[in-house]
Protein backbone atom coordinates (compact mmCIF):
# COMPACT_ATOMS: atom_id res chain seq x y z
CA UNK A 1 0.00 0.00 0.00
CA UNK A 2 0.95 3.86 -0.61
CA UNK A 3 3.20 3.09 -3.62
CA UNK A 4 1.86 6.20 -5.45
CA UNK A 5 1.65 7.82 -2.37
CA UNK A 6 5.43 7.54 -2.24
CA UNK A 7 6.40 8.14 -5.98
CA UNK A 8 3.95 11.07 -6.34
CA UNK A 9 5.52 12.74 -2.70
CA UNK A 10 8.77 11.91 -4.30
CA UNK A 11 8.56 13.77 -7.05
CA UNK A 12 7.09 16.99 -5.76
CA UNK A 13 9.28 16.86 -2.61
CA UNK A 14 12.40 17.09 -5.00
CA UNK A 15 10.57 19.18 -7.49
CA UNK A 16 9.52 21.74 -4.34
CA UNK A 17 13.42 21.32 -2.77
CA UNK A 18 14.65 22.33 -6.74
CA UNK A 19 12.34 25.02 -6.54
CA UNK A 20 13.15 26.50 -3.26
CA UNK A 21 17.21 26.21 -3.77
CA UNK A 22 17.06 27.24 -7.44
CA UNK A 23 19.83 29.60 -7.82
CA UNK A 24 21.97 27.07 -5.91
CA UNK A 25 20.81 23.89 -8.04
CA UNK A 26 20.88 25.64 -11.42
CA UNK A 27 23.85 24.75 -13.39
CA UNK A 28 23.36 28.25 -15.20
CA UNK A 29 21.72 31.22 -14.77
CA UNK A 30 18.46 30.96 -16.29
CA UNK A 31 18.77 34.03 -18.57
CA UNK A 32 22.05 33.49 -19.93
CA UNK A 33 21.99 33.56 -24.15
CA UNK A 34 24.88 32.46 -25.84
CA UNK A 35 24.38 31.89 -29.50
CA UNK A 36 27.46 29.80 -29.73
CA UNK A 37 26.05 27.43 -27.55
CA UNK A 38 22.51 27.29 -29.43
CA UNK A 39 20.35 24.39 -29.93
CA UNK A 40 22.76 21.83 -28.04
CA UNK A 41 21.46 18.24 -27.73
CA UNK A 42 20.97 16.65 -24.19
CA UNK A 43 23.72 14.53 -22.94
CA UNK A 44 23.41 11.24 -24.18
CA UNK A 45 23.29 12.75 -28.15
CA UNK A 46 25.97 13.04 -30.73
CA UNK A 47 27.64 17.24 -30.40
CA UNK A 48 26.22 17.44 -26.09
CA UNK A 49 28.53 19.73 -24.40
CA UNK A 50 28.80 19.07 -21.06
CA UNK A 51 27.31 20.65 -18.35
CA UNK A 52 24.18 21.43 -20.24
CA UNK A 53 22.32 18.04 -19.05
CA UNK A 54 19.42 18.89 -21.13
CA UNK A 55 20.21 20.75 -23.77
CA UNK A 56 19.85 24.16 -24.60
CA UNK A 57 17.53 25.79 -26.67
CA UNK A 58 18.08 28.38 -29.62
CA UNK A 59 18.85 31.11 -27.74
CA UNK A 60 21.44 28.73 -26.05
CA UNK A 61 20.08 29.16 -22.79
CA UNK A 62 20.22 26.12 -20.45
CA UNK A 63 17.38 23.89 -20.44
CA UNK A 64 17.61 22.20 -17.15
CA UNK A 65 18.36 25.03 -15.34
CA UNK A 66 14.94 27.21 -16.91
CA UNK A 67 13.21 23.97 -15.96
CA UNK A 68 14.27 24.05 -12.11
CA UNK A 69 13.43 28.06 -12.36
CA UNK A 70 10.40 27.57 -13.62
CA UNK A 71 8.93 25.03 -11.02
CA UNK A 72 9.26 27.96 -8.77
CA UNK A 73 6.83 29.90 -10.21
CA UNK A 74 4.45 26.45 -10.93
CA UNK A 75 4.95 25.42 -7.27
CA UNK A 76 4.14 28.74 -6.02
CA UNK A 77 0.94 29.07 -8.06
CA UNK A 78 0.21 25.62 -6.83
CA UNK A 79 0.31 26.27 -3.59
CA UNK A 80 -1.44 29.54 -3.21
CA UNK A 81 -4.25 29.38 -5.89
CA UNK A 82 -5.27 25.94 -4.67
CA UNK A 83 -5.10 26.70 -1.04
CA UNK A 84 -7.32 29.99 -1.65
CA UNK A 85 -9.73 28.61 -4.17
CA UNK A 86 -9.97 25.41 -1.63
CA UNK A 87 -10.71 27.43 1.52
CA UNK A 88 -13.24 29.71 -0.17
CA UNK A 89 -15.01 27.13 -2.41
CA UNK A 90 -15.40 24.17 0.79
CA UNK A 91 -16.53 26.99 3.25
CA UNK A 92 -19.32 28.25 0.69
CA UNK A 93 -20.22 24.46 -0.03
CA UNK A 94 -20.11 23.13 3.76
CA UNK A 95 -22.42 26.40 4.34
CA UNK A 96 -24.72 25.85 1.38
CA UNK A 97 -25.22 21.92 2.06
CA UNK A 98 -25.59 22.24 5.90
CA UNK A 99 -27.61 25.21 6.10
CA UNK A 100 -29.84 24.67 2.97
CA UNK A 101 -32.87 27.16 2.61
CA UNK A 102 -32.06 30.51 1.08
CA UNK A 103 -28.03 30.29 1.41
CA UNK A 104 -27.79 26.95 -0.23
CA UNK A 105 -30.08 29.11 -3.28
CA UNK A 106 -28.05 31.83 -3.17
CA UNK A 107 -24.48 29.95 -3.76
CA UNK A 108 -26.22 27.54 -6.01
CA UNK A 109 -27.15 29.92 -8.11
CA UNK A 110 -24.45 31.79 -8.58
CA UNK A 111 -22.27 28.16 -9.10
CA UNK A 112 -24.76 27.64 -11.89
CA UNK A 113 -24.13 31.09 -13.98
CA UNK A 114 -20.09 30.91 -12.75
CA UNK A 115 -19.77 27.81 -14.55
CA UNK A 116 -21.90 28.92 -18.02
CA UNK A 117 -18.40 30.83 -18.82
CA UNK A 118 -15.85 29.38 -20.80
CA UNK A 119 -13.34 29.07 -17.71
CA UNK A 120 -10.22 29.68 -20.45
CA UNK A 121 -11.82 32.71 -22.01
CA UNK A 122 -13.01 34.15 -18.38
CA UNK A 123 -9.15 33.43 -17.47
CA UNK A 124 -7.91 35.44 -20.20
CA UNK A 125 -10.35 38.26 -20.26
CA UNK A 126 -9.68 38.63 -16.60
CA UNK A 127 -5.85 38.56 -17.15
CA UNK A 128 -6.25 41.29 -19.56
CA UNK A 129 -8.47 43.29 -17.08
CA UNK A 130 -6.08 42.83 -14.23
CA UNK A 131 -2.99 42.81 -16.10
CA UNK A 132 -0.38 40.23 -16.34
CA UNK A 133 1.64 39.08 -13.20
CA UNK A 134 1.92 36.09 -10.56
CA UNK A 135 -1.13 37.80 -8.59
CA UNK A 136 -3.18 38.01 -11.64
CA UNK A 137 -2.86 34.36 -12.38
CA UNK A 138 -3.27 33.64 -9.05
CA UNK A 139 -6.57 35.63 -8.49
CA UNK A 140 -7.72 34.45 -12.39
CA UNK A 141 -7.63 30.77 -10.58
CA UNK A 142 -9.46 31.34 -7.56
CA UNK A 143 -12.08 33.09 -9.12
CA UNK A 144 -12.78 30.46 -11.99
CA UNK A 145 -12.67 27.50 -9.70
CA UNK A 146 -14.12 28.03 -6.59
CA UNK A 147 -16.80 26.50 -8.27
CA UNK A 148 -15.65 22.92 -8.35
CA UNK A 149 -14.88 22.89 -4.65
CA UNK A 150 -18.31 24.66 -3.79
CA UNK A 151 -20.19 21.84 -5.95
CA UNK A 152 -18.52 18.81 -4.52
CA UNK A 153 -18.03 19.68 -1.09
CA UNK A 154 -22.23 20.87 -1.27
CA UNK A 155 -23.04 17.30 -2.19
CA UNK A 156 -20.58 15.54 0.34
CA UNK A 157 -22.24 17.60 3.35
CA UNK A 158 -25.60 17.27 1.87
CA UNK A 159 -25.51 13.80 2.10
CA UNK A 160 -23.74 13.45 5.71
CA UNK A 161 -26.57 15.82 6.60
CA UNK A 162 -28.81 13.37 6.33
CA UNK A 163 -27.13 10.65 8.54
CA UNK A 164 -28.50 9.57 11.71
CA UNK A 165 -25.45 10.53 13.45
CA UNK A 166 -26.18 14.16 12.53
CA UNK A 167 -29.52 14.38 14.15
CA UNK A 168 -28.01 12.28 17.63
CA UNK A 169 -26.28 15.22 17.60
CA UNK A 170 -28.60 17.36 17.71
CA UNK A 171 -30.59 15.52 20.59
CA UNK A 172 -27.48 15.41 22.67
CA UNK A 173 -27.71 19.05 22.61
CA UNK A 174 -24.63 20.18 19.99
CA UNK A 175 -25.67 23.78 18.41
CA UNK A 176 -25.94 23.63 14.41
CA UNK A 177 -22.76 25.55 14.10
CA UNK A 178 -20.55 22.71 16.01
CA UNK A 179 -22.51 20.11 14.59
CA UNK A 180 -21.11 21.12 11.44
CA UNK A 181 -17.73 22.07 12.75
CA UNK A 182 -17.36 18.87 14.61
CA UNK A 183 -19.13 16.02 13.22
CA UNK A 184 -19.58 16.80 9.43
CA UNK A 185 -15.98 18.83 9.18
CA UNK A 186 -13.98 15.18 10.06
CA UNK A 187 -16.44 13.45 7.55
CA UNK A 188 -15.94 15.54 4.56
CA UNK A 189 -12.03 15.95 5.27
CA UNK A 190 -10.70 13.65 3.12
CA UNK A 191 -12.89 14.66 -0.15
CA UNK A 192 -11.25 18.46 0.69
CA UNK A 193 -8.24 16.81 0.77
CA UNK A 194 -8.73 15.13 -2.61
CA UNK A 195 -9.56 18.02 -4.51
CA UNK A 196 -7.52 20.21 -3.04
CA UNK A 197 -4.46 18.52 -4.54
CA UNK A 198 -6.62 17.83 -7.77
CA UNK A 199 -6.87 21.59 -8.26
CA UNK A 200 -3.11 22.29 -7.05
CA UNK A 201 -2.43 19.73 -10.64
CA UNK A 202 -5.19 22.06 -12.62
CA UNK A 203 -3.76 25.64 -11.23
CA UNK A 204 -0.22 24.47 -12.63
CA UNK A 205 -1.63 23.38 -15.80
CA UNK A 206 -3.60 26.84 -16.12
CA UNK A 207 -0.63 28.28 -15.22
CA UNK A 208 1.38 26.59 -17.88
CA UNK A 209 -2.16 27.64 -20.44
CA UNK A 210 -1.34 30.72 -19.70
CA UNK A 211 2.27 31.15 -20.13
CA UNK A 212 1.89 29.16 -23.53
CA UNK A 213 -0.49 32.20 -24.73
CA UNK A 214 2.23 35.09 -23.07
CA UNK A 215 0.05 36.25 -20.98
CA UNK A 216 1.64 35.09 -17.47
CA UNK A 217 4.48 37.52 -15.97
CA UNK A 218 7.13 38.89 -17.96
CA UNK A 219 9.13 37.35 -20.22
CA UNK A 220 12.51 36.94 -18.49
CA UNK A 221 11.09 35.09 -16.07
CA UNK A 222 11.30 31.30 -17.55
CA UNK A 223 7.85 29.52 -17.19
CA UNK A 224 7.34 25.69 -18.45
CA UNK A 225 4.26 27.39 -20.59
CA UNK A 226 6.53 29.92 -21.94
CA UNK A 227 9.13 27.11 -22.65
CA UNK A 228 6.52 24.87 -24.46
CA UNK A 229 5.58 27.40 -26.36
CA UNK A 230 9.24 28.63 -27.79
CA UNK A 231 10.18 24.84 -28.36
CA UNK A 232 7.01 24.85 -30.41
CA UNK A 233 8.70 26.52 -33.20
CA UNK A 234 11.75 24.63 -33.14
CA UNK A 235 10.28 21.13 -32.78
CA UNK A 236 11.86 19.86 -35.67
CA UNK A 237 15.63 21.32 -34.95
CA UNK A 238 15.67 20.79 -31.16
CA UNK A 239 12.58 18.81 -29.36
CA UNK A 240 14.26 18.96 -26.39
CA UNK A 241 13.32 22.34 -25.81
CA UNK A 242 9.55 21.29 -26.20
CA UNK A 243 9.65 17.78 -24.78
CA UNK A 244 11.39 17.87 -21.38
CA UNK A 245 8.97 20.84 -20.06
CA UNK A 246 5.75 19.20 -21.02
CA UNK A 247 7.05 16.04 -19.54
CA UNK A 248 7.98 17.57 -16.21
CA UNK A 249 4.34 19.44 -16.36
CA UNK A 250 2.78 15.81 -17.07
CA UNK A 251 4.72 14.64 -14.07
CA UNK A 252 4.12 17.41 -11.74
CA UNK A 253 0.12 17.10 -12.20
CA UNK A 254 -0.55 13.37 -12.08
CA UNK A 255 1.70 13.71 -8.89
CA UNK A 256 -0.75 16.04 -7.34
CA UNK A 257 -3.84 14.05 -8.07
CA UNK A 258 -2.40 10.65 -7.20
CA UNK A 259 -0.89 12.04 -4.08
CA UNK A 260 -4.35 13.43 -3.20
CA UNK A 261 -5.74 9.68 -3.34
CA UNK A 262 -2.79 8.41 -1.68
CA UNK A 263 -3.68 11.16 1.17
CA UNK A 264 -7.43 10.65 0.54
CA UNK A 265 -7.15 6.80 1.69
CA UNK A 266 -4.58 7.77 4.37
CA UNK A 267 -7.41 9.96 6.29
CA UNK A 268 -10.48 8.56 5.28
CA UNK A 269 -10.54 5.58 8.34
CA UNK A 270 -13.45 3.49 6.68
CA UNK A 271 -10.60 3.36 3.81
CA UNK A 272 -7.90 2.83 5.79
CA UNK B 1 -52.40 10.41 35.65
CA UNK B 2 -50.46 12.77 33.60
CA UNK B 3 -47.84 11.35 32.11
CA UNK B 4 -43.77 11.83 31.67
CA UNK B 5 -44.45 12.70 28.18
CA UNK B 6 -47.23 14.06 27.19
CA UNK B 7 -47.92 15.52 23.62
CA UNK B 8 -51.40 17.71 23.64
CA UNK B 9 -53.15 18.50 19.67
CA UNK B 10 -50.08 18.68 18.10
CA UNK B 11 -50.22 19.65 14.35
CA UNK B 12 -47.24 20.09 11.61
CA UNK B 13 -47.87 20.50 8.01
CA UNK B 14 -44.91 21.29 5.60
CA UNK B 15 -44.18 24.71 5.14
CA UNK B 16 -46.91 25.96 2.45
CA UNK B 17 -48.16 22.73 2.21
CA UNK B 18 -50.01 19.87 3.59
CA UNK B 19 -50.46 18.83 7.22
CA UNK B 20 -48.65 16.25 8.16
CA UNK B 21 -49.84 15.74 11.80
CA UNK B 22 -53.30 16.12 12.52
CA UNK B 23 -53.96 17.35 16.43
CA UNK B 24 -52.20 14.11 17.81
CA UNK B 25 -52.08 13.68 21.86
CA UNK B 26 -50.55 10.82 23.76
CA UNK B 27 -48.98 10.23 27.04
CA UNK B 28 -45.77 8.20 28.30
CA UNK B 29 -46.42 7.29 31.83
CA UNK B 30 -42.82 7.80 33.63
CA UNK B 31 -41.35 4.27 33.51
CA UNK B 32 -43.90 3.07 30.90
CA UNK B 33 -43.22 1.71 27.31
CA UNK B 34 -45.74 3.60 25.21
CA UNK B 35 -45.85 1.96 21.02
CA UNK B 36 -46.64 4.41 18.27
CA UNK B 37 -47.67 2.14 14.97
CA UNK B 38 -48.77 2.83 11.90
CA UNK B 39 -47.91 2.59 8.38
CA UNK B 40 -45.59 3.87 6.65
CA UNK B 41 -45.90 7.65 6.22
CA UNK B 42 -48.35 7.76 9.14
CA UNK B 43 -46.36 10.21 10.98
CA UNK B 44 -44.97 8.11 13.63
CA UNK B 45 -40.92 8.98 13.18
CA UNK B 46 -42.16 12.55 12.35
CA UNK B 47 -43.59 12.64 16.07
CA UNK B 48 -40.74 11.22 17.68
CA UNK B 49 -38.62 13.87 16.47
CA UNK B 50 -40.86 16.51 17.17
CA UNK B 51 -40.28 15.08 21.06
CA UNK B 52 -36.37 15.34 20.41
CA UNK B 53 -36.29 18.96 18.54
CA UNK B 54 -34.56 17.45 14.72
CA UNK B 55 -37.40 18.02 12.89
CA UNK B 56 -36.15 19.28 9.39
CA UNK B 57 -36.74 22.92 8.96
CA UNK B 58 -39.81 22.21 6.04
CA UNK B 59 -41.90 20.84 8.58
CA UNK B 60 -43.56 23.96 10.69
CA UNK B 61 -45.29 23.32 13.75
CA UNK B 62 -48.76 25.58 13.81
CA UNK B 63 -50.23 23.69 16.95
CA UNK B 64 -50.09 21.83 20.53
CA UNK B 65 -47.69 21.23 23.51
CA UNK B 66 -45.34 19.11 24.18
CA UNK B 67 -44.89 18.81 27.54
CA UNK B 68 -41.40 16.91 29.06
CA UNK B 69 -41.03 16.54 32.74
CA UNK B 70 -43.49 18.85 33.42
CA UNK B 71 -42.06 21.77 30.99
CA UNK B 72 -43.46 22.92 27.63
CA UNK B 73 -40.50 22.34 25.12
CA UNK B 74 -42.55 24.56 22.43
CA UNK B 75 -42.84 27.69 25.09
CA UNK B 76 -38.97 27.49 25.42
CA UNK B 77 -36.30 29.29 23.82
CA UNK B 78 -34.49 27.26 21.31
CA UNK B 79 -31.21 27.31 23.30
CA UNK B 80 -33.13 26.45 26.43
CA UNK B 81 -34.82 23.83 24.68
CA UNK B 82 -32.07 21.89 23.18
CA UNK B 83 -30.39 21.92 26.43
CA UNK B 84 -33.17 20.30 28.02
CA UNK B 85 -34.00 17.62 25.54
CA UNK B 86 -29.97 17.00 26.01
CA UNK B 87 -30.28 16.77 29.59
CA UNK B 88 -33.89 14.74 29.96
CA UNK B 89 -34.11 12.71 26.54
CA UNK B 90 -32.04 10.53 24.12
CA UNK B 91 -32.81 8.35 20.64
CA UNK B 92 -32.30 4.97 19.80
CA UNK B 93 -32.07 5.64 16.28
CA UNK B 94 -33.37 3.46 13.26
CA UNK B 95 -30.21 2.67 11.35
CA UNK B 96 -27.08 1.61 12.92
CA UNK B 97 -24.65 1.99 9.96
CA UNK B 98 -25.15 5.80 9.75
CA UNK B 99 -25.79 6.47 13.40
CA UNK B 100 -21.97 6.68 14.43
CA UNK B 101 -19.63 9.45 12.91
CA UNK B 102 -17.26 7.24 10.54
CA UNK B 103 -14.37 9.42 11.35
CA UNK B 104 -14.49 9.39 15.43
CA UNK B 105 -13.92 6.66 17.93
CA UNK B 106 -16.63 4.80 19.79
CA UNK B 107 -15.43 6.04 23.49
CA UNK B 108 -15.41 9.57 22.11
CA UNK B 109 -18.77 9.45 21.06
CA UNK B 110 -20.20 7.95 24.08
CA UNK B 111 -18.79 10.36 26.74
CA UNK B 112 -19.03 13.60 24.50
CA UNK B 113 -22.52 14.16 25.68
CA UNK B 114 -21.41 13.42 29.45
CA UNK B 115 -19.00 16.19 29.48
CA UNK B 116 -21.01 18.83 27.08
CA UNK B 117 -24.49 18.35 28.46
CA UNK B 118 -24.02 17.34 32.20
CA UNK B 119 -20.01 19.14 32.91
CA UNK B 120 -18.59 15.43 33.68
CA UNK B 121 -14.87 15.35 33.80
CA UNK B 122 -13.36 13.08 31.15
CA UNK B 123 -12.24 10.51 33.31
CA UNK B 124 -15.67 9.89 35.25
CA UNK B 125 -17.34 9.96 31.61
CA UNK B 126 -14.88 7.59 30.57
CA UNK B 127 -15.42 5.52 33.36
CA UNK B 128 -19.41 5.72 32.92
CA UNK B 129 -18.87 4.54 29.06
CA UNK B 130 -17.01 1.60 30.11
CA UNK B 131 -19.47 0.46 32.72
CA UNK B 132 -22.60 1.28 30.22
CA UNK B 133 -20.72 -0.74 27.45
CA UNK B 134 -20.38 -3.82 29.67
CA UNK B 135 -23.88 -3.22 30.59
CA UNK B 136 -25.19 -3.83 27.32
CA UNK B 137 -22.69 -6.87 27.23
CA UNK B 138 -20.12 -5.97 24.65
CA UNK B 139 -16.97 -8.19 25.28
CA UNK B 140 -13.28 -6.57 24.69
CA UNK B 141 -14.74 -3.18 26.10
CA UNK B 142 -11.37 -1.61 26.24
CA UNK B 143 -10.92 -2.01 22.48
CA UNK B 144 -14.49 -1.32 21.17
CA UNK B 145 -14.11 1.98 22.94
CA UNK B 146 -10.76 2.78 20.97
CA UNK B 147 -12.86 1.28 17.98
CA UNK B 148 -13.72 2.77 14.83
CA UNK B 149 -17.83 2.45 13.87
CA UNK B 150 -16.83 0.48 10.72
CA UNK B 151 -14.81 -1.78 12.65
CA UNK B 152 -17.82 -3.02 14.62
CA UNK B 153 -20.72 -5.62 12.92
CA UNK B 154 -24.18 -3.94 13.32
CA UNK B 155 -25.57 -5.66 16.11
CA UNK B 156 -23.01 -4.71 17.99
CA UNK B 157 -23.05 -0.96 16.69
CA UNK B 158 -26.63 -0.87 18.03
CA UNK B 159 -25.81 -2.11 21.34
CA UNK B 160 -23.51 0.25 21.25
CA UNK B 161 -26.12 3.03 20.10
CA UNK B 162 -28.47 1.86 22.90
CA UNK B 163 -25.65 2.32 25.76
CA UNK B 164 -24.98 5.63 24.30
CA UNK B 165 -28.16 6.64 24.80
CA UNK B 166 -28.97 5.24 28.04
CA UNK B 167 -25.50 6.83 29.02
CA UNK B 168 -26.40 9.85 30.70
CA UNK B 169 -29.61 8.42 32.57
CA UNK B 170 -32.25 10.24 30.44
CA UNK B 171 -35.72 9.68 31.77
CA UNK B 172 -37.21 9.81 28.32
CA UNK B 173 -35.68 7.72 25.10
CA UNK B 174 -37.37 7.63 21.76
CA UNK B 175 -36.19 4.60 19.96
CA UNK B 176 -37.26 5.15 16.62
CA UNK B 177 -37.41 1.23 14.79
CA UNK B 178 -34.65 -0.13 16.30
CA UNK B 179 -34.53 -3.10 14.98
CA UNK B 180 -35.82 -2.52 11.20
CA UNK B 181 -32.28 -2.37 9.78
CA UNK B 182 -31.40 -5.43 11.60
CA UNK B 183 -31.24 -9.13 11.28
CA UNK B 184 -34.02 -11.48 12.47
CA UNK B 185 -31.74 -13.01 14.76
CA UNK B 186 -29.99 -10.22 16.05
CA UNK B 187 -33.49 -8.09 16.17
CA UNK B 188 -34.49 -10.30 19.16
CA UNK B 189 -31.44 -10.07 21.36
CA UNK B 190 -31.77 -5.95 20.74
CA UNK B 191 -35.01 -5.95 21.72
CA UNK B 192 -34.46 -8.27 25.21
CA UNK B 193 -31.53 -5.90 25.49
CA UNK B 194 -33.60 -2.66 25.10
CA UNK B 195 -36.59 -4.05 27.80
CA UNK B 196 -33.70 -5.41 30.40
CA UNK B 197 -31.89 -1.72 30.27
CA UNK B 198 -35.00 -0.21 30.43
CA UNK B 199 -36.78 -1.88 33.65
CA UNK B 200 -33.03 -1.82 35.16
CA UNK B 201 -32.97 2.25 34.62
CA UNK B 202 -36.69 2.58 34.97
CA UNK B 203 -36.33 4.87 31.54
CA UNK B 204 -39.52 5.39 29.77
CA UNK B 205 -39.98 4.68 25.84
CA UNK B 206 -41.30 5.86 23.39
CA UNK B 207 -41.31 2.90 20.46
CA UNK B 208 -41.81 3.68 17.06
CA UNK B 209 -42.35 0.80 15.08
CA UNK B 210 -44.80 -1.00 12.45
CA UNK B 211 -44.67 -4.35 13.96
CA UNK B 212 -47.07 -5.02 16.14
CA UNK B 213 -45.21 -8.03 17.35
CA UNK B 214 -42.71 -6.33 18.69
CA UNK B 215 -45.27 -4.40 19.98
CA UNK B 216 -46.91 -6.48 22.12
CA UNK B 217 -43.32 -8.06 23.49
CA UNK B 218 -42.33 -4.73 24.82
CA UNK B 219 -45.55 -1.97 25.31
CA UNK B 220 -47.63 -1.60 28.44
CA UNK B 221 -49.69 0.63 25.42
CA UNK B 222 -49.68 1.90 21.71
CA UNK B 223 -51.29 4.72 19.56
CA UNK B 224 -52.42 3.45 16.20
CA UNK B 225 -51.68 5.90 14.03
CA UNK B 226 -53.13 6.99 10.58
CA UNK B 227 -52.62 9.69 8.18
CA UNK B 228 -51.27 11.54 10.77
CA UNK B 229 -54.11 11.12 13.17
CA UNK B 230 -54.44 8.31 16.29
CA UNK B 231 -57.31 6.68 15.81
CA UNK B 232 -56.95 4.53 18.61
CA UNK B 233 -55.48 5.00 21.98
CA UNK B 234 -55.10 1.92 24.55
CA UNK B 235 -53.43 -0.49 27.15
CA UNK B 236 -51.65 -3.20 25.60
CA UNK B 237 -53.71 -5.90 26.88
CA UNK B 238 -57.29 -4.44 25.56
CA UNK B 239 -56.27 -3.53 22.53
CA UNK B 240 -54.58 -7.05 21.69
CA UNK B 241 -58.24 -9.00 23.29
CA UNK B 242 -60.47 -6.46 22.12
CA UNK B 243 -59.43 -3.60 19.75
CA UNK B 244 -61.99 -0.88 19.02
CA UNK B 245 -61.60 1.36 15.82
CA UNK B 246 -62.02 -0.94 12.84
CA UNK B 247 -58.73 -0.11 11.46
CA UNK B 248 -56.96 -1.46 14.24
CA UNK B 249 -58.68 -4.45 13.92
CA UNK B 250 -57.72 -4.79 10.25
CA UNK B 251 -54.03 -4.40 11.40
CA UNK B 252 -54.13 -7.25 13.66
CA UNK B 253 -55.81 -9.15 11.16
CA UNK B 254 -53.06 -8.32 8.81
CA UNK B 255 -50.02 -9.69 11.32
CA UNK B 256 -48.86 -13.17 9.93
CA UNK B 257 -48.82 -15.78 12.10
CA UNK B 258 -45.93 -18.36 12.06
CA UNK B 259 -47.81 -21.22 11.76
CA UNK B 260 -49.54 -20.22 8.83
CA UNK B 261 -47.65 -17.59 7.30
CA UNK B 262 -49.57 -17.56 3.66
CA UNK B 263 -53.30 -17.72 4.92
CA UNK B 264 -52.88 -15.59 8.00
CA UNK B 265 -51.51 -12.60 5.73
CA UNK B 266 -54.88 -10.16 5.03
CA UNK B 267 -54.38 -7.31 4.04
CA UNK B 268 -56.27 -4.12 5.20
CA UNK B 269 -59.70 -4.45 3.68
CA UNK B 270 -61.02 -1.46 1.39
CA UNK B 271 -63.91 -0.12 3.06
CA UNK B 272 -61.94 0.04 5.80
CA UNK B 273 -59.48 2.39 4.29
CA UNK B 274 -61.94 4.06 3.35
CA UNK B 275 -63.51 4.40 6.57
CA UNK B 276 -60.35 5.86 8.13
CA UNK B 277 -59.82 7.92 5.25
CA UNK B 278 -63.38 9.82 5.85
CA UNK B 279 -62.90 9.70 9.45
CA UNK B 280 -59.78 11.70 9.24
CA UNK B 281 -61.40 13.98 6.59
CA UNK B 282 -64.42 14.90 8.62
CA UNK B 283 -61.73 15.79 11.60
CA UNK B 284 -60.02 18.06 9.25
CA UNK B 285 -62.82 20.16 8.22
CA UNK B 286 -63.87 20.78 12.29
CA UNK B 287 -60.58 21.50 12.69
CA UNK B 288 -60.32 23.80 9.93
CA UNK B 289 -57.36 22.75 8.17
CA UNK B 290 -56.29 21.39 4.75
CA UNK B 291 -55.81 18.01 3.66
Amino acid sequence: MGARLWLSGTWLGLLALAALFAPWVAPHDPLAQDLFLGRLPPFWMDGAEPGYWLGTDSLGRDVLSRMIHGARIALMVALIAGTLTCLIGATLGVLAGFYRGWSDRIISRLVDIWMAFPPVLFAILLIAVLGPGLLSIILAIVIIDWTRFARVIRAETLSQGAMDYVASAQVAGRTRFSTMIAEILPNILPTVIALLTLEMGIAVIVEAILSFVNLSISTDSPTWGGMIAEGRTSVHQAWWVLVFPLFTLFLTVLSFSQLGEGLKDRFDPVLR
Amino acid sequence: MSGFLDIKGLTLRLRGGPTILRSVSLRVASGKVHGLVGESGAGKSTIGKAVLGTLPRAIEITGGEIWLDGVNLLALPPRERRRRIGATAALIPQDPLTALNPSKRIGPQITRRLIDILGWSKADANRRARDILDEVHIPDVARVMRSYPHELSGGMRQRVLIASAFAAEPKLIVADEPTTALDVTVQKQILRLINEMRARHGTALLFVTHDLGVVSKVCNSLSVLYAGKVVEEAQMHRFFTQPIHPYSRALLAATPTYLDPDGSLQPVPAEVIQEVETEVHQHAQRAGYDV
